[in-house]
């Protein structure tokens, strides 16, 4: 831990604070109405939520990975679409430049992205290339100081009203795999950039996806990340450990708040004349809901640790990120089995957090990506010591 | 101008509140302490005076133990200034923190103490008023607003009626009603600053003050557990029970 114990738990109490009197009494109006209110984004701007994993030179708060996830438990208590509107700037849309932009890079952009005058999106995934993102097919050609770009990325999220992307995209052709794919730090003013309308989504309703489009998109050579060409595919995967460690984080958190609002109403709804948290089977998916969600928390902080303790966790995150995403889905699917028919009906909230908690297990790698991480690099390993 | 806000480090308001087995007093160990909500609205109070230029400084203050120091970084975080605990272990009643507290005006020469009308502990209600009456300071208590002029200040009163409002000379003694204003959230950044913020840390022996209790707290008991319910059938029966067996009506 960077700070002292004492203030960490002062930030981690303010936190909870803002989550519980702030953002979960809104979340039903935000997905009703699809929009995170102004007044909250500018809060949470105050709050310095946008600069949790930006460095203290640069104006974050400049959390370990430790402390970020214990942040993200805290987070992800309350709808995603909340989290969302600055988890771009925390996560994948800021790490890039945090872990390997050129000093001129980060004092450029850092402090704004802390300060959350910039909402950042990170621009990888593609209509051909999803999980197979090393096989994307924008284009950035380098003519005089200036990339420029073509293609199209899809389902970017914050994109509709993102400031700065982190975008992905070829610079060499030739390469067919990951060794020929750079990536940009690309300004939503540049010339030959455009946005598709935002999608219609399932759940998150507040949080928006959109296509952005790259035609003859002019971007300055120096916006390259690092300044060295064919070092993108890496510099993403590297942003995605972070970022999977984080969503680890919110998923522990999500499932914990779904096991409270099962746990309360099974012990306020009555029948056969006596609360359903008193019948055993109902016990059996309280406890196995508990004990799951305390299997996830210790994996995430412990994947958390060696993070920061130098360690390479790639199969650690995606241990982590696949487990809980996928221990959340039960969780959430058990509590809308404790409310039986009110678990359908949409003014329980249980429903929306059923839908909510879907995309989990999808983005930032699907559960299945996250099953061929570990499973290569468990083979990787065998190989190596042969 | 200055400003001192008292806090006190009480048991969460979202802690239900347990009596302990010997009934000397209430269950404090491995329970979640934060500051005293009337005190928030006393910190927030003086940051906003701080904010609209008519105040330099503020100053929190906390009398008790060691761990008050939390309470204090919680208004730092918030935006004061500095602070100052008066470290001590024995139980302090309304009149002792008054006595201390006055020590530390006289100390700090501010023109304006805020503190919340009472803590949620115990409900005394009692410090802000002993501490003007020790000054000789005027007080506007139970404040639901408060105008600050140059030498003077126009409080609005919560009182039983309705609302009264008083000018009052400065310096003066503040008290916090629940409808002053609504806290903000310490902010990531400044809880960070906060730790560099610094807090002094005093004895009542070096203030000069005895703090020995007046009072004897002779037994503490949970309140009675509420009776169940009966469902009636009827109109008729309920305005018969009402009648003759709650004699009510």
């Amino acid at each position: 831990m960077t700070m002292d114990s004492d203030t960490f738990q002062n930030l981690l109490t303010s936190v909870r604070k803002y989550v519980n009197e702030r953002l979960i009494p809104l979340e039903k109006e935000v997905a009703e109405n699809d929009e995170v209110p102004e007044d909250i984004k500018h809060e949470m701007a105050e709050m310095g939520l946008f600069g949790l994993t930006v460095p203290e030179e640069y104006g974050g708060i400049g959390l370990t990975t430790e402390e970020e996830v214990c942040v993200s438990m805290e987070l992800g208590r309350a709808s995603p679409a909340f989290r969302s509107v600055f988890g771009t700037n925390v996560g994948i849309g800021s790490q890039a430049i945090v872990i390997d932009g050129t000093k001129e890079q980060k004092l450029r952009y850092l402090p704004k992205i802390a300060s959350g005058e910039y909402v950042t999106s990170f621009a990888l995934t593609e209509p051909e290339a999803g999980s197979d993102a090393a096989n994307l097919q924008s284009t950035a050609r380098l003519e005089g100081n200036e990339y420029v770009l073509n293609g199209r990325k899809r389902y970017i999220t914050n994109a509709p009203w993102a400031d700065v992307l982190t975008v992905m995209a070829r610079t060499n052709p030739d390469i067919s795999g990951h060794g020929g794919i750079s990536s940009f730090i690309v300004e939503r003013t540049s010339a030959g950039l455009s946005f598709g309308k935002p999608e219609k989504k399932m759940g998150q309703h507040g949080a928006h996806v959109c296509d952005v489009i790259f035609e003859n998109c002019r971007v300055p050579a120096k916006n390259l990340i690092g300044g060295i060409e064919g070092q993108g595919f890496k510099t993403a995967m590297k942003t995605l450990d972070r970022g999977r460690l984080h969503l680890a984080g919110v998923c522990v958190g999500f499932a914990d708040r779904a096991l409270e609002v099962a746990l309360g109403y099974a012990c306020e709804r009555k029948q056969f004349k006596k609360p359903i948290s008193e019948f055993q089977l109902v016990q059996g998916m309280l406890a196995e809901s508990k004990a799951e969600i305390y299997a996830g928390r210790c994996m995430t902080i412990d994947a958390a640790k060696k993070r920061d303790s130098g360690q390479v966790v790639a199969t650690e995150a995606a241990c982590a990120k696949m487990f809980t995403s996928e221990m959340c889905g039960r969780v959430v699917d058990r509590a809308v089995q404790i409310f039986g028919g009110s678990g359908y009906i949409a003014d329980y909230g249980v429903e929306r957090m059923y839908r909510d908690a879907r995309l989990f297990r999808i983005y930032e790698g699907t559960t299945q990506i996250q099953q061929i991480v570990i499973a290569r690099n468990m083979i990787r390993e065998l190989l190596d010591i042969q | 101008m200055k400003v001192i806000v008292a806090v006190k480090r009480v048991v969460d308001y979202n802690v239900k509140i347990r009596v302990k087995p010997d009934h000397t007093g209430v269950e404090t160990t491995n329970v979640k302490m934060s500051m005293n909500p009337f005190d928030e609205i006393a910190v927030e109070e003086a940051i906003r005076l701080q904010e609209s230029g008519k105040v330099e400084e503020v100053i929190a203050v906390s009398c008790g133990i060691s761990q008050c120091q939390e309470t204090i970084r919680t208004a730092l975080a918030m935006g004061a200034d500095r602070g100052i605990l008066v470290e001590c272990d024995v139980e302090l009643q309304p009149l002792a923190v008054a006595k201390l507290l006055k020590a530390i005006v006289q100390n700090e020469n501010p023109e304006i103490v805020i503190v919340g009308k009472q803590a949620i502990d115990d409900d005394s209600n009692q410090t802000g008023q002993m501490l003007a009456a020790l000054l000789g300071w005027s007080q506007g208590t139970f404040a639901s607003q408060i105008v600050l002029g140059e030498d003077s200040a126009k409080v609005t009163r919560e009182v039983d009626g309705g609302l009264e409002t008083v000018n009052l000379n400065i310096p003066a003694v503040f008290t916090t009603d629940l409808r002053l204003n609504e806290p903000r959230y310490a902010s990531l950044p400044n809880i960070m600053k906060a730790k560099k913020k610094p807090i002094d840390i005093l004895t009542p022996e070096q203030l000069g003050v005895d703090i020995t209790p007046r009072l004897t707290t002779l037994r503490v008991n949970e309140p009675p557990v509420r009776q169940a319910g009966v469902m009636v059938e009827s109109v008729t029966e309920l305005v018969d029970k009402l009648k003759n067996e709650a004699k009510v009506i």
